[in-house]
């Protein structure tokens, strides 16, 4: 099983505030850690899963900065062989169809069974990159996927739809996959394989050494502009109960047992 | 011609929410874009549905064959680009949906055309068209503009906007099929319904929901306590079923359950657009999270921005005491 996964870094701002900077087009993010997104953490632990079962190779393939480069090693210490990070500003990341691009970039020419990668970044949330991707590479696909089931030269895809039906297609190999959070449970890194991570290769590359003309995936060549970004006003009619910690708590269970409601 | 073409979406016999909510944005924005709304269905026996469809008033063209029994998101690739053709619509429009993200990408991509994805609203003014998107969990939006293109693509979220009265009588025209024969690469094999658990927690009075807050499961004890004390039972957002902390049946959200308890408490859940839409039916919300923008506020009745493993062990002191 040859196979790439696509993974991207990501801030972590489920309990932060997020700001705007003054360009209006990006976030502050210098305040949040980052790290692999949810969904692509996901699709390395199926990617290694897959290698585990069926041996294989799997190529990290990542578009980021250098600071990145630590949780490109990580998905190598979980069983990763080999990586690819793209390091080009002239990328108009705001548009997944230019990141498709990019990505096809780094896998077309090469054989492959596989492209795993997450159904949904956690920032941006297009969940259109890996089914763009497909397209670009001239293979099947399957979005938001629960369970990998693997026959000879096909793969069984159990999509999550709504309300938690699962629609089961059939999928002739090479395809590419999105891959849903919850299929499997991520392992930490071992420490023999944070080691043995250090080894394997990282190439780094910009748009020119991996054969992508930055003119088709650059902002001139993306067919939408992100003008404004701002924060959606919180209309809420909630009453914020205030005091100590422990103060509100009292609050909340009174106005719950006055108002009948438990 | 301003025209838009709107992808009517069913499954298993029925027409899906999103269907009746995109005929509440399509025709507003066909007439600032001075063009016509034309409904889409795809699939094998659609009378029923087409009539349904037809009731919003606009034209509906229907694809009807055995070739599209099941969804499958290479045929309706297919048949989408060969009637983007034929039609020339200045919108293509389906749900963000489960369906709409398997192939509109793909159908991008082929069709060199721009896409915007999840969108909230759609606004033409000076022939240009603009979406508002949310990034960040519903954090932050975003105002994205098309470039001008013979055709763009949106994905609508659900649950964005009330369905319109649909009391009109619409013409029904069945159009031949461009795709004549199955495909080989992609077949549909079967669906599968949701796991039933010890719990139903669409029939439960009172849900006490965590969510990524919760940090890890040593710390469910805490949620057990408190919901014991008040006879709740106990569900999670999808961060808190995946992390394996709550079982995948009390997942509540747009891939759960829709649950409409009289009061349900949200712990460390910030309220993404997903899980509200699974938990807004709640006669009373409260909320607790660390996050003073937390959008979970926006449907709370009562709110405290706090750390709830400050909050909580409080209050399910206090409770017990004031219920002795």
């Amino acid at each position: 099983m040859k196979m790439f996964v696509c993974i991207k870094y990501v801030p972590d701002t489920s309990e932060a505030e997020v700001k705007v900077n003054p360009d209006g087009v990006t976030v502050d993010s210098a305040r949040f850690s980052f790290d692999i997104n949810d969904a692509d953490n996901y699709a390395v632990e199926e990617s290694v899963l897959i290698k585990e079962a069926k041996e294989g190779d799997i190529t990290v393939v990542s578009i980021g900065p250098k600071q990145s480069d630590v949780m490109i090693r990580m998905a190598m210490a979980k069983g990763c062989d080999q990586a690819v990070r793209i390091e080009d500003d002239r990328i108009a990341t705001h548009d997944p169809l230019m990141v498709a691009k990019v990505l096809a970039g780094a896998i077309k020419g090469q054989e492959f069974d596989l492209v795993l990668t997450g159904c949904m970044a956690s920032d941006d949330g297009h969940m259109s990159t890996g089914v763009a991707l497909a397209e670009e590479l001239g293979v099947s696909h399957a979005s938001m996927v629960k369970k990998v089931e693997l026959l000879d030269g096909k793969v069984r895809a159990h999509r999550e739809l709504e309300g938690g039906l699962l629609e089961v297609v059939e999928l002739e190999l090479p395809a590419v996959l999105t891959i849903q959070t919850g299929i499997n449970e991520p392992r930490y890194a071992p420490i023999r394989g944070i080691r043995l991570a250090q080894k394997k290769e990282l190439k780094v590359v910009n748009l020119d050494e991996l054969g992508v003309d930055p003119a088709v995936v650059g902002l001139d060549a993306s067919k939408v502009v992100l003008e404004q970004l701002y924060i959606p006003e919180v209309e809420s009619s909630a009453e914020f109960i205030e005091g100590e910690a422990e103060e509100k708590a009292e609050k909340l269970a009174s106005i719950l047992v006055k108002g009948g409601l438990v | 011609m301003g025209n838009i073409l709107v992808l009517a979406e069913h499954r298993q016999g029925a027409l899906r929410d999103i269907s009746y909510e995109m005929m509440a944005i399509a025709p507003g924005l066909a007439q600032d874009m001075g063009g016509e709304v034309t409904v889409l269905l795809i699939g094998s026996g659609m009378d029923e549905l087409a009539k349904k469809m037809a009731a919003f008033g606009s034209k509906v063209l229907v694809v009807d064959d055995p070739l599209f029994e099941d969804f499958n998101a290479d045929k309706y690739q297919k048949v989408l680009s060969a009637l983007i053709d034929d039609l020339k619509p200045a919108v293509v429009m389906t749900g963000h949906t489960a369906q709409g993200v398997d192939f509109i990408p793909a159908l991008a991509v082929e069709k060199n055309l721009p896409l915007v994805a999840e969108v909230v609203s759609l606004e033409y003014a000076d022939g240009t068209l603009k979406a508002t998107r949310q990034l960040y969990s519903g954090k932050v939006n975003a105002t994205v503009a098309f470039k001008p293109a013979d055709t763009y693509l949106v994905t609508i979220r659900e649950g964005v906007v009330e369905p319109p009265d649909a009391s009109a009588d619409g013409a029904v025209e069945k159009v031949e099929s461009p795709l004549k024969d199955d495909l080989p690469y992609r077949s549909f094999v079967e669906y599968i319904e949701a796991e039933v658990g010890d719990v139903d927690i669409t029939q439960s009075d009172i849900l006490v929901a965590v969510g990524r807050g919760l940090k890890e499961d040593k710390n469910l004890p805490l949620i057990e306590e408190l919901a014991k004390a008040i006879k709740a039972d106990i569900a999670g957002s999808r961060a808190a079923t995946d992390a394996g902390w709550i079982p995948h049946d009390r997942q509540v959200g747009t891939s759960g359950k829709s649950v409409k308890p009289k009061l349900y408490i949200a712990m460390g859940i910030s309220g993404a657009f997903q899980h509200v839409a699974g938990m807004k039916g709640a006669k009373t919300v409260v909320a607790i999270n660390k996050d003073p923008e937390a959008p979970i506020f926006t449907v709370a009745d009562y709110a405290i921005v706090d750390d709830m493993f400050k909050v909580v062990p409080k209050l399910t002191e206090k409770l017990k005491e004031l219920k002795g």
